[in-house]
């Protein structure tokens, strides 16, 4: 039996980050990065760590205990990065005095993203040292290389994870924690005030700095050559990877000759050299952007790339093998007909009631980012823009803009209450110093619900488990100057209608918080009578269907072909919910 | 070396205890000495929605994934996520099947029809699939949800390892109360699989 144990990539980060004696961790959620920082707090007694109010306070904060001479590791999904981009650029500028890693978890294929952007292409534009690990024992490893790398050149680094590295578990060899006391605190305000008399000798000391980076790169363990003999077409093949691509590559040519990026930027490009010059032909495997294969073509290396590997979606092996080999293997069965079983929003979902009475008073809305981005999918259909965290309300209120003071009094925008705390406090903001005419609804659950129930400023539960104060949504929509708040009971059809015909007469900035817990937090310990149906009293209207709940499905057909509801006694959580039993018109859905 | 992955592709509906199963059958694996990887994914994919567990284990594991084709066991939870997923079964593969169907959203919703002939499909690419009526024994072993423990019996009769590595990886993972249930559970299923 192996005394190795198996973790997933996240799980590894955690364990890297206590090796490496981290003694301040934080993090925003965001899929697929969100298990890391729910794995360090295990390690609590000996590491600080935090939810951050967004990704971009996470790294102003580890950046702090950085300054202040402790090594700090942050971690998010790729948009994070785009949000925490600003202080990472003058990081770069002001390199660590503790050691210093980003994680950035990339998201290829979209699992649970908006867009695949490659977040290797931030580590060379921010110009700091670039990561990739290939498995959850690399992942661990690589968090100590990385302080390592930090506090040996005194820059921040990135270790890029993706999705499948992420939430793969592989086995992992655990080592002890190395203790790296707090540093000493030495003010130097040359080197962390970016005024641009500072920031101009610093950009040059960072050149300085990437020179040395690169010839480290160069000679760096972290870049492996695996020896292999593959011939294709009579040629000898060489493999240049990285991250995951280079497993999916390992896995369709197990017999090649193999060279591993571990360290891609600064990019080794004598490395590369030297083994282009040992095959007959290079291929490049890598997932979405042509980063290593535009390292190499500009230094004139001919290799074999994005021409084949598919520039978009996530790779495989066999993908990879297809893309260079052809070979494919044969459908067992067309499945195409198959009925699609999409994310939905659970039964029980306190987001579906507002929802539901905002299509029948015909308001436009637009939508933000979590569980309720769901409520554009039939038959609710709301929220017609989804761009970003926050973006609702810019988005709103642009169209107000747009379209006229009457547009804006029937637009909504709707926020859960982490993206609110996370962006959305700006926008709100802006809507009452800019007058304008719409209303925010903050769909308040009391959690992060997409990214599996972490706690945020507005719950008032610290990560680390600690009671603590509790951002009042009612009281700051007061203080920025919005004219007309609102609190509504998610669960109470008949009060968000009467609170959303009012909306609609109101001139000024409006709030709603509809307030209900996710379902999800209590359902467990709840004790459920679900609802049923009665079909003598079932008029087929139709009208619970609208309010798309997966425990509510067709029962018996009538004469005319209409059909009568059932609800799933499975699925249904009772009287925790009721809207379909407020909605009924008929009487016919009650408990028993 | 001999250097053959044996791939088990896990599929369902969230909620289902996917995640548990695959997460059983990877340290089986490694509790026996092998190399294994396990991915899956979380987030958007969970809610209510077709849910995959890629299981690897073999003397040295590179990808986590099992492509189409690759598939030497599909355990399915679900009978239409079976068929939807049976592409990825290798020729001469093993496919077992839970007794149950989960009316995806359009179906619920009355736009689509759940697929009448799912069975016979399956049988059409895989002649030996194997149906386990997995809530039904796990009734009998004494709570509906060990239905995962009853697939997982299933499965282990189509594995190189030993019943009670098993166990002990079941004992280690379900809460002490429904131990009992649960090894129950497993040698039903497996029994039930001719195991």
């Amino acid at each position: 039996m192996s005394d190795k144990i198996l973790l997933s990539g996240n799980e590894a980060i955690a364990r890297g980050a206590y090796e490496a004696g981290v003694h301040v961790a934080t993090a925003y959620p965001g899929t697929p990065s969100t298990e890391i920082l729910e794995n360090i707090v295990r390690y609590k007694d000996v590491i600080y760590c935090e939810w951050a109010p967004n990704e971009k306070v996470a790294v102003e904060v580890a950046q702090g205990a950085s300054f202040g001479g402790a090594r700090a590791l942050t971690a998010m999904k790729h948009v994070g990065v785009n949000v925490a981009a600003d202080p990472m650029f003058s990081f770069a500028y002001t390199g660590v005095n503790g050691g210093f890693v980003l994680v950035s978890a990339d998201d290829p294929g979209m699992h649970s993203s908006q867009n695949e952007q490659d977040n290797r292409r931030y580590a060379e534009f921010m110009k700091i040292p670039l990561l990739e690990p290939t498995d959850s024992q690399e992942a661990k490893d690589m968090v100590s290389a990385g302080m390592d790398i930090s506090e040996k050149f005194n820059t921040p680094v990135m270790l890029r994870m993706s999705t499948r590295l992420c939430h793969s578990m592989g086995l992992v060899e655990l080592g002890e924690r190395k203790e790296f006391p707090v540093k000493e605190y030495v003010t130097d305000f040359k080197q962390r005030v970016v005024i641009p008399a500072h920031a101009r000798v610093l950009h040059v000391k960072l050149e300085k700095r990437l020179m040395k980076l690169k010839d480290y790169a160069e000679k760096t363990p972290l870049n492996s050559i695996i020896e292999g003999d593959f011939e294709y077409d009579g040629k000898k093949i060489g493999i240049i990877s990285s991250g995951i691509s280079f497993q999916y590559a390992r896995d369709a040519f197990p017999d090649a000759r193999f060279l591993k990026l571990g360290m891609s930027f600064p990019f080794p490009i004598e490395t590369c050299r030297r083994f282009a010059e040992s095959v007959d032909e290079l291929w490049v495997v890598e997932e979405n952007e042509p980063f290593i294969e535009n390292h190499l073509k500009k230094e004139g290396i001919a290799c074999i790339g994005k021409e084949k590997v598919p520039l978009t979606n996530e790779l495989s092996q066999s993908i990879v093998r297809q893309a260079f080999i052809g070979e494919k293997a044969e459908p067992n069965a067309d499945t195409s007909d198959l009925p699609p079983r999409p994310p939905v929003l659970c039964p029980g979902c306190p987001h579906r009631g507002i929802f539901y009475v905002a299509r029948k008073l015909g308001f436009t809305s637009t939508t933000d980012i979590g569980c309720y981005t769901l409520g554009m999918l039939p038959p609710l259909e709301v929220g017609e823009t989804c761009i970003c965290m926050g973006a609702s309300i810019g988005n709103a209120f642009g169209m107000e803009k747009a379209r006229g003071k009457d547009f804006g009094k029937n637009t909504l925008a709707f926020i859960g209450d982490s993206t609110f705390v996370h962006s959305g406090m700006t926008g709100l903001a802006d809507i009452a110093y800019n007058k304008g005419n719409i209303a925010v609804v903050i769909l308040d659950n009391s959690i992060t619900a997409m990214t599996g129930h972490q706690q945020h400023p507005g719950t008032g539960i610290t990560l680390m488990g600690e009671e603590t104060t509790k951002l009042d949504y009612v009281k700051l929509a007061g203080a920025l100057g919005i004219e007309y708040v609102f609190e509504t009971d998610a669960f109470n059809l008949e009060q968000i209608t009467d609170v959303l015909k009012k909306v609609k007469e109101l001139d000024g900035p409006k709030l709603i918080v509809n307030r209900g817990r996710c379902i999800l937090l209590d359902i467990k310990k709840m004790k459920i009578t679900p609802f049923v149906v009665d079909p003598e009293k079932c008029s087929a209207c139709g009208l619970c269907f609208k309010l798309g709940c997966p425990a509510i499905s067709s029962g018996e057909t009538t004469e005319k072909g209409r059909r009568k509801a059932t609800i799933s006694p499975i699925f249904c959580v009772g009287e925790a919910c009721a809207m379909c039993e407020q909605i009924c018109p008929t009487g016919a859905i009650s408990q028993p | 070396m001999n250097n053959e992955v044996f791939s088990v592709f896990i599929t369902g509906v969230g909620g289902q205890g996917i995640l548990l199963a695959s997460e059983l059958l990877s340290e089986v694996a490694r509790t026996a000495g092998k190399d294994v990887k396990k991915s899956e994914v979380h987030g958007m994919a969970q809610r209510g929605g077709s849910v995959v567990g890629h299981v690897r284990f073999g003397a040295k594991v590179a990808s986590p994934l099992i492509t189409d084709g690759e598939a030497d066991v599909i355990l399915a939870f679900e009978k239409l996520e079976a068929l939807r997923h049976i592409n990825a079964l290798k020729p001469g593969g093993k496919i077992i099947v839970n007794e149950q169907e989960i009316a995806p959203a359009p179906v619920a919703a009355g736009l689509m029809e759940y697929p009448t002939d799912v069975w016979g499909r399956i049988v059409a690419v895989s002649s030996d699939a194997v149906k386990v009526e997995g809530a039904k024994l796990a009734k009998e072993a004494g709570s509906i949800r060990a239905t995962n423990v009853v697939l997982l019996g299933a499965l282990s009769a189509f594995l190189p390892f030993e019943e009670k590595i098993w166990h002990e990886a079941i004992k280690k993972r379900v809460p002490p109360k429904t131990i009992e249930i649960n090894i129950k559970a497993f040698s039903f299923g497996r029994r039930a699989a001719g195991g």
